[in-house]
C-alpha cells in the first residue's frame, strides 16, 4: 500500500490535503532536498512537487528518474506555470530519439 | 585495423569467429529492441504531452478557485476547514513489462467509499467558492494519477532507448568491425605462414635431392656432353 505526497509551498498545495494526499510543505530547497529524501525513502509512489521548488531541487529529482518508485511529477504551483514539466517530457524525448522531433516544431 | 594485440592462432580464430556470430545476433537483437521500444516511446510521449497539459490546465484553473476562495474567508478558518481530510487515497502498485523495461501501474483507492466525499468542513461557515475549489481539484486527480503512470513509463522507456541505442552503436561501429578486421588478420598472417612453410619444404626439398643425386654438377656436365654429341 502506498501513498501519494505533494511538496511545495504551503500556499500553492494546501488544495490537495482534502483530496486525501499527504501534503508536505517545504518553504526552501535546503531543507526541500533533505525531505524530498526523506519522503522518496519512505512508503511514497508518488510525489507530486511544484515546479518552483522542482527547479531549486533538479539535481536531487534526476536521482530518482531512472528508479521505477517514486514517480517524481512536476504540478504547476499558485504562482503559475513556469513549463518545466512540459519541458521535462521534451528531454525525454530528446534522451531517446536523439533530438526532440515530436515537439521540436511547436 | 588490429589496434589490440591478437595472437595469429587458430584457435584465436576460431574464438573470434564465435564472438563475431554472437556479435552480429546481438546487433541484430537489440536493433528490434531498439526500434520496438522506439515505437513504442513515441505513443506513449504523444499521449502524455496531452495529459500533462491537460493536467496543468486543470490545476491551473483549480489554483484560480482556490485564490478566490481564500479571498473571501479569513485565513484561520480556511485552514481549520482543511485541517482534518476526511478522505485518503491510497496506491496499489504493479509492474507492467514492456520490452523489458518494468513500468509501475497504479490503482489507487479512496478511504471512504464514496470518492467524492472529499468536503472535509461543514458547510456553515466556509464560502461556496471552496467547494467549487477542491470539486475542480478532486476532479483533475484521476488524470494526475494517471499522468504519474506515464510520465514514469515514459522515463524509464528513455533510459532504456538510450541504453539499448548506445549498445547497438557499440556493436555496429566498434565490436562487429574490429572482430572483423581481427579475423581477417589472423586469417592472412596464417595463410602467409602457411605459404612460407610451402616455401621452406621446396627448398628443403630442393637442396636434399641436390645431396642425393649432385644434379647441379650434372646440369653442368649437360651441355658439355651435348655439344661433343653434335
Amino acid at each position: 500500500m502506498y501513498k501519494i505526497a505533494v511538496l511545495g509551498p504551503y500556499d500553492s498545495i494546501y488544495g490537495f490535503s482534502t483530496l486525501g494526499l499527504d501534503i508536505i510543505p517545504v518553504q526552501d530547497a535546503k531543507t526541500g532536498a533533505e525531505t524530498l529524501r526523506k519522503v522518496a525513502d519512505s512508503a511514497y509512489a508518488v510525489i507530486y512537487i511544484t515546479e518552483g521548488l522542482a527547479a531549486e531541487l533538479a539535481d536531487e529529482i534526476e536521482k530518482y528518474k531512472e528508479k521505477m518508485m517514486p514517480s517524481i511529477i512536476l504540478i504547476p504551483g499558485i504562482s503559475g506555470n513556469t513549463g518545466a514539466g512540459v519541458e521535462n517530457v521534451k528531454k525525454c524525448v530528446e534522451k531517446a530519439v536523439g533530438s526532440d522531433i515530436i515537439f521540436g516544431e511547436k | 585495423m588490429a589496434s589490440t594485440q591478437v595472437n595469429p592462432t587458430r584457435m584465436e580464430l576460431t574464438r573470434l569467429k564465435k564472438k563475431l556470430v554472437t556479435a552480429v545476433r546481438g546487433h541484430k537483437l537489440l536493433k528490434d529492441k531498439r526500434d520496438e521500444l522506439m515505437r513504442q516511446f513515441l505513443d506513449l510521449i504523444r499521449e502524455n504531452m496531452e495529459l500533462r497539459l491537460k493536467v496543468e490546465e486543470g490545476i491551473k484553473a483549480a489554483n484560480a478557485n482556490f485564490v478566490i476562495a481564500k479571498a473571501s474567508m479569513s485565513n484561520e478558518s480556511l485552514h481549520t476547514a482543511l485541517m482534518v481530510p476526511k478522505q485518503g487515497v491510497y496506491l496499489e502498485a504493479g509492474k507492467k513489462n514492456v520490452m523489458s523495461v518494468d513500468i509501475p501501474v497504479f490503482e489507487y483507492k479512496t478511504r471512504t467509499a464514496d470518492e467524492n466525499d472529499i468536503y472535509s468542513y461543514g458547510f456553515a461557515y466556509t464560502s461556496s467558492d471552496l467547494d467549487g475549489a477542491v470539486k475542480s481539484l478532486a476532479d483533475v486527480l484521476p488524470d494526475m494519477l494517471k499522468l504519474a503512470e506515464m510520465e514514469k513509463a515514459c522515463q524509464l522507456m528513455a533510459a532504456e532507448i538510450e541504453k539499448t541505442r548506445r549498445r547497438v552503436n557499440a556493436l555496429e561501429h566498434v565490436i562487429i568491425p574490429e572482430t572483423q578486421e581481427s579475423i581477417k588478420y589472423i586469417t592472412m598472417k596464417l595463410d602467409e605462414n602457411e605459404r612460407s612453410t610451402q616455401i621452406r619444404l621446396m627448398k628443403v626439398k630442393d637442396m636434399m635431392l641436390e645431396q642425393a643425386h649432385n644434379y647441379s654438377d650434372k646440369i653442368q656436365g649437360y651441355p658439355v656432353e651435348i655439344e661433343t654429341v653434335s
